[in-house]
């Protein structure tokens, strides 16, 4: 297969033995709890009430000893408490969605940077890129690592980026097929919108030179993949990664799409049981921790992705030995991704209390529709909501959509519903409903899909 | 002086009125006038009910939210020019209708007027001393209701 054979020089970490790579691992390891320990006091006094210092981690298994960081820390220390630089050499700031309304800030070096670029290299050489390939870069620029993160990463490699970030479907189609694209970068689910909407404007897409499609930023299906890749003649992979961490480029497919390769040189993954924490071996699904092992300005130890996946150490027929990780599919929190991005019903409930200063019962309807998600909020009228006047809840509705607008950066569907319409589940309200692998059946697989329960 | 309007918030979709009215009907509770304020997203459906404090408590018993509003009920006769004389009162005032409905009743060609005032005592004011016959509750379904 002719994308096999696309081998860049900064690929060479890929293919570390892996006696090599562990070597790599604690020399990196021991230098970055070092420098947490010794910059962020956060981290400096956990290990101190533990009766830990950074001399204590002598083997990567004194790794499990250290404790975990949460996003909730990154939102407690808001918004440069965990920063291990000082803002001097501190040369970029991204920012992405909290569960309170407020953002987490992350920080990045020159060094980071470079450190980004090249992971984000690897990601797309394994994807089969090259220079000469022509990228069209959909990801959002902003505050949102992943459109910059491309960015970087394919001017790196040698092909030619374009910009185009989000939005603006026609003018992304036109792009596309005049600009002789043939690798894109988005979310697969606005993939799948912008394939429609070509369908729309008469543009097959199977008949351009696209060939490739790197997805990520939220969780997608096999049978997304077969919708994505026989409508729109390319191959399609999956890229992982998170701001906290670094942003796009910490694991990504090779073209046997065999789990996602994790460059474990700078990012070191741990699978955990999400309830006691406990670290599991190779193989068992639970929660993927990982470890930045190269951040300066802002190094995450033992950082809860809350992502559920699990860990292949046998080697990948590509050749690489890094370890992979299975493809996202569900998370350990109640946190859902909408169009890339990163929604907490915590959030929805912060804004509707805001509005009225009581909180109605409500519950979230994810949806698909024609390839983007939508996000539908039923909120139940209760008597202190409820007016004879019909102005009275036109406003009441006007008011509820601004707020839940403002705190999650999403356009919000609300539904005002009947007293008592929304069904009461026994235990922990059932706050989610998730039809987007329902919906337009013809690219899902309904069988694969958990129904609410009745 | 004023009397008691029923107001039940409805989704937008087939099927949301009968319920309610299924159940008044079968308690024998009469529904004197109802209107139906619709928006593409919901319904407020108001009624002036024979019983309101039975009526109100049979709905909130099956899931209903209710509210209960204070509106005057005006008698006027069921002729060309009978609402138009009626709203003269309120000229040069600060008193704002926030909605209003009508029904016709009885042999006698009478109309009465429902109104949500934003003032209602100084529009009862208003309409009295304008000699005009403003309905009790008692009045609007009994006396009508013949």
């Amino acid at each position: 297969m002719e994308l096999e054979s696309a081998f860049h020089p900064a690929s060479t970490p890929d293919y570390l033995p892996p006696v090599r790579m562990r070597e790599l691992q604690l020399d990196r390891l021991r230098a970055v709890v070092r420098r947490a320990y010794g910059n962020v006091p956060l981290f400096r006094e956990r290990l101190d009430a533990r009766g830990l210092g950074p001399e204590d981690i002598r083997s990567l298994g004194d790794l499990r000893r250290l404790p975990f960081t949460t996003k909730a820390d990154l939102r407690d220390t808001y918004p440069f408490g965990l920063f291990a630089s000082p803002i001097e050499e501190v040369v970029r700031l991204h920012a992405s969605s909290g569960t309170t309304g407020k953002p987490i800030v992350v920080a990045y070096t020159a060094q980071d940077l470079e450190v980004w670029t090249s992971v984000m290299v690897r990601a797309l050489a394994a994807c089969g890129l090259t220079h000469g390939d022509i990228v069209q870069n959909a990801y959002g620029y902003g505050l949102f690592t992943g459109g910059l993160g491309a960015h970087y990463g394919v001017e790196s490699l040698g092909a030619t980026v374009i910009p185009v970030s989000g939005g603006n479907t026609d003018r992304q189609i036109m792009v596309m097929k005049d600009f002789r694209v043939t690798a894109i970068c988005c979310t697969p689910s606005y993939f799948i919108h912008l394939l429609e909407r070509a369908g729309e404007l008469g543009v097959n897409v199977r008949e351009l030179p696209l060939r490739v499609g790197i997805f990520g930023a939220e969780p997608w299906t096999e049978s997304m993949r077969r919708h994505i890749e026989i409508e729109g003649g390319i191959q399609a992979f999956d890229i992982y990664g998170l701001s906290e961490i670094i942003g796009p480029g910490v694991a990504v497919e090779c073209s046997y799409h065999s789990g996602l390769h994790i460059f474990e040189d700078h990012f070191y993954p741990e699978i955990v049981d999400p309830e006691t924490g406990g670290v599991l071996p190779d193989g068992e699904e639970g929660e993927l921790v990982l470890t930045t092992l190269s951040k300066q300005a802002m190094p995450m130890i033992r950082y809860r992705t809350r992502d559920i996946t699990s860990l292949a150490p046998e080697p990948c027929p590509c050749g690489r030995t890094v370890r992979r990780i299975g493809r996202i599919g569900r998370r350990s929190d109640d946190m859902m991704i909408v169009r890339g991005i990163n929604v907490f019903p915590s959030q929805i409930e912060a804004a509707l209390l805001a509005v009225e200063g009581t909180l109605p019962h409500y519950q979230i309807i994810l949806t698909r529709q024609k390839g983007l998600d939508a996000i539908e909020v039923q909120v139940e009228i209760t008597p202190e909501l409820f007016s004879d006047k019909v102005g009275a809840m036109e406003s009441l509705h006007g008011r509820l959509s601004y707020a839940l607008e403002q705190t999650l950066g999403l356009r919000v569907d609300v539904t005002l519903a009947a007293a008592r319409s929304i069904r009461r589940s026994e235990g922990k309200a059932q706050r989610v409903i998730d039809r987007r692998n329902l919906g337009e059946g013809r690219h899902e697989n309904p069988s694969t899909v958990a129904l609410p329960r009745k | 002086m004023k009397i008691h309007q029923l107001s039940l918030f409805l989704e937008n979709r087939p099927g949301q009125m009968a319920p309610p009215c299924k159940l008044l009907a079968g308690a024998g509770i009469n529904i004197r006038t109802l209107t139906l304020a619709d928006t593409e997203r919901f319904g407020i459906l108001r009624m002036i009910v024979s019983d309101w404090q039975r009526s109100r408590s049979l709905l909130e018993d099956a899931g209903y939210l209710v509210n209960v509003t204070e509106v005057v009920a005006v008698e006027v006769a069921d002729s060309p020019g009978g609402l138009g004389e009626l709203l003269e009162v309120f000229e040069d005032t600060e008193i704002n209708i926030e909605y209003m409905y009508a029904f016709t009743f009885g042999p006698l060609g009478r109309a009465a007027l429902i109104f949500r005032f934003d003032q209602p005592d100084a529009a009862i004011d208003r309409l009295r001393a304008a000699g005009l016959n403003v309905l009790e509750d008692v009045e609007v379904y009994h006396r009508i209701a013949v």
